[in-house]
């Protein structure tokens, strides 16, 4: 599904360099989690991949299904699959949620060439799906994200998600700011999507989180690169015993 | 200070271009407004109200051509709504394509021949009340020289709205246009206004909103590249009246709208937006000063421009709450987007407040279109063009929001869309 090689990043503006060398495969149907101290890269890995301004790559490759992810603009990435849950999601004054994300949902089914959806198609579709993650009429009124609480803007990211269908979903610190209700319903929209042709790949710095979302696959990441990859019980350790000894051990 | 000879010469030679009617009803007002456009000269660069905008192409003797637009099969503006049409080719009235006037409650300024004399009272007067403290000359002009307009005079709750159509056919077409509407006590009227109107427009419209009445303003001014157009409304606000006002620019090389409104009844409301697109030689000009002669008054005056490929927007916009005018609400907000680095915004607003009991706000902002909302839509699948064409769309909600009639609002809603589709924003 996603395979980064060798994936090397600096930014654009300074002469920094945040990914050293990145290498991870996430295979159909998988859950990977990247866990890491701050500053190792973690946000700058999910920017990459969804094409953010302001980073440059300097060497390396990332792949989705084959197709060169780094070479797409950002719509065309999420055409081909891709999507990002942001850690701080957008606000956009004036532009209601509902539009928007109608306006997402059809965008990328034109790119696919598939046909729009009609608009009472969409809305039976979208009111299902937002009833599940207690999104009411009211919060699709209102402009994106503007006035939405840190857990509504998270479950607004979630719908999105759901709505859009990509394969491969990659959250960035999506429990951040959530309460444990708030982390248990997202999580349920998580594991609702969870398919054997989707992928995800959660960046969390908490354990908590993984006991929601239980993953396959639990990597480190640390100074740019991923410095070690084990199971679910990698991610137990990191809870218990913090970085110190991981890194300690692989540096 | 003695007026520049120039200013005098280029009153002097416009006015000499132009046939004044002699008689009739208006007579005595043109002459005056002739008189008064004499002593203070056309408008000229140094003017403090002109700084920001070149008045030249607006106050020479002949229009500069203007080539016409074809907006090809769109369909016109305001066209699904139930209203009175009234139809100025190149500024004369076409009958054949109107409503009758006449059954509308409608008067024609070239067909009025009896004493008017609710007008009488109007024409030419709250253009006069306007000139001070800032002259404006184009308006005295105007009420010296138009040739066609409506006088309207309101007594209920109209039964449809009044919808005036600019069509513009020649590429020299100089109009002017005078309109005076006269809502009485408790009276409501809709007055639509879309075309270019002429390769140059010069329009004046005095409304006098009486108490308790309202007045609803919904204009388009036309996609014309190339026509210029000047445009004044004087309005005078009677006790716990309403007046709102709301201007659709995109496209045009010159425009100047003014809105000189003085609110002289306690609780009356006024509301003046406007939203500008254009791109290139496009320069459009928003000038407004409001007065607060009464107390407990509001008034919000919400101006957006988009620009783009050195496209100009100015914003003059002033609140004047004069003394005993307390509880004053004053709000006013210029915002621009420049979708490239050599558009400009200047902005002046100004207020001048001579009572201690008041609320004014005011804000204006320039920037380039929020790149992080961008990159959202976009990574959501939103094509580049299409996720600007929304984010200029949310930018202009607010003006836009301005106007009540929702089906009114939805219509200019659709149809920007629609440009911006076409055309990219």
């Amino acid at each position: 599904m996603l395979e980064i090689k060798n994936l090397h990043v600096k930014l654009e503006e300074e002469d920094k360099v945040i990914l050293k060398g990145v290498n991870l495969t996430v295979e159909a149907g998988t859950v990977h989690a990247i866990m890491g101290p701050n500053g190792s890269g973690k946000s700058t890995l999910s920017y990459v991949l969804s094409g953010r301004d302001g980073y440059e790559v300097t060497d390396g490759s990332a792949t989705l299904d084959g197709a060169e992810l780094l070479e797409m603009e950002p719509e065309e990435r999420a055409a081909a699959g891709l999507f990002l849950a942001f850690q701080y999601p957008v606000e956009i004054p004036g532009v209601g949620n509902m539009t928007f994300l109608r306006t997402a949902v059809n965008a990328q089914r034109k790119a696919r060439g598939e046909e729009e959806m009609s608009a009472g198609e969409f809305l039976k579709v979208v009111r299902a799906k937002a009833k599940t993650l207690k999104i009411d009429a009211e919060m699709m009124k209102r402009p994106v994200n503007v006035g939405f609480s840190g857990g509504e803007k998270k479950r607004n990211e979630i719908l999105q998600m759901a709505m859009l269908e990509p394969k491969m979903c990659i959250l960035d610190e999506t429990d951040s700011g959530l309460d444990v209700d708030a982390m248990k319903l997202v999580a349920e929209g998580v594991n609702a999507l969870r398919s054997a042709g989707r992928s995800f790949l959660v960046i969390t710095h908490y354990q908590r989180l993984l006991d929601h979302i239980k993953p396959d696959v639990v990597h480190i990441m640390a100074d740019g690169r991923i410095v070690k990859t084990g199971g679910p019980e990698l991610a137990l350790e990191v809870e218990h015993n913090g970085y110190a000894n991981i890194l300690a051990e692989v540096l | 200070m003695a007026v520049a000879q120039a200013k005098l010469d280029a009153a002097a030679a416009r006015l000499a271009a132009l046939s004044l009617p002699q008689t009739g009803w208006s007579a005595a007002a043109r002459h005056d407004a002739a008189a008064r456009l004499q002593a203070m000269g056309m408008p000229g660069k140094r003017d403090e109200y002109w700084r920001y905008t070149d008045p030249t192409s607006l106050t020479t003797a002949d229009a500069p051509h203007a080539r016409l637009f074809d907006a090809g099969d769109e369909p016109a503006m305001f066209d699904a709504v139930d209203r009175v049409k009234l139809v100025f080719v190149d500024g004369v009235f076409d009958p054949a394509a109107s409503d009758d006037p006449v059954a509308a409650g409608v008067e024609l300024l070239s067909r009025v021949s009896a004493d008017i004399h609710w007008a009488q009272g109007l024409y030419g007067v709250l253009e006069t009340r306007g000139q001070t403290p800032v002259a404006r000359p184009l308006a005295a002009l105007n009420t010296a020289a138009a040739t066609e307009g409506v006088l309207i005079r309101v007594t209920g709750k109209a039964a449809k709205p009044v919808s005036l159509i600019y069509l513009h056919t020649s590429e020299s077409s100089d109009a002017i246009l005078h309109h005076c509407i006269k809502l009485e006590s408790g009276a409501e009227l809709t007055l639509l206004e879309n075309g270019p109107a002429a390769a140059r427009f010069n329009k004046v419209l005095e409304v006098e909103v009486g108490d308790g009445a309202r007045f609803h303003h919904v204009r388009a001014q036309g996609r014309d590249h190339e026509r210029r157009a000047v445009t004044h409304i004087f309005a005078r606000l009677g006790r716990e009246s309403l007046f709102k006002s709301f201007t659709l620019t995109a496209n045009g090389v010159m425009t100047r709208n003014e809105a000189i409104i003085e609110l002289t009844g306690d609780d009356a409301v006024a509301h003046v937006a406007g939203a500008a697109l254009g791109d290139g030689d496009f320069h459009h000009d928003d000038t407004v000063f409001i007065t607060h002669a009464a107390e407990r008054c509001e008034s919000r005056q919400v101006f957006k421009k988009v620009l783009k490929s050195g496209a100009v927007g100015v914003f003059q916009g002033k609140i004047l709450v004069k003394p005993g005018a307390q509880k004053t609400d004053g709000y006013q907000i210029s915002q621009c987007l420049l979708l490239d680095d050599d558009c400009q915004f200047l902005a002046k607003p100004e207020l001048e407040i001579y009572a201690d009991d008041v609320k004014c706000s005011h804000g204006s902002t320039s920037g380039a279109i929020d790149e992080t909302a961008l990159y959202y839509l976009r990574s959501r699948g939103v094509p580049l063009r299409q996720a600007q064409s929304l984010l200029v769309q949310a930018f202009l909600a607010e003006a836009i929001g301005e106007i009540e009639d929702e089906a009114l609002a939805e219509d200019i809603r659709a149809r920007l869309e629609g440009w911006l589709a076409r055309h990219g924003q």
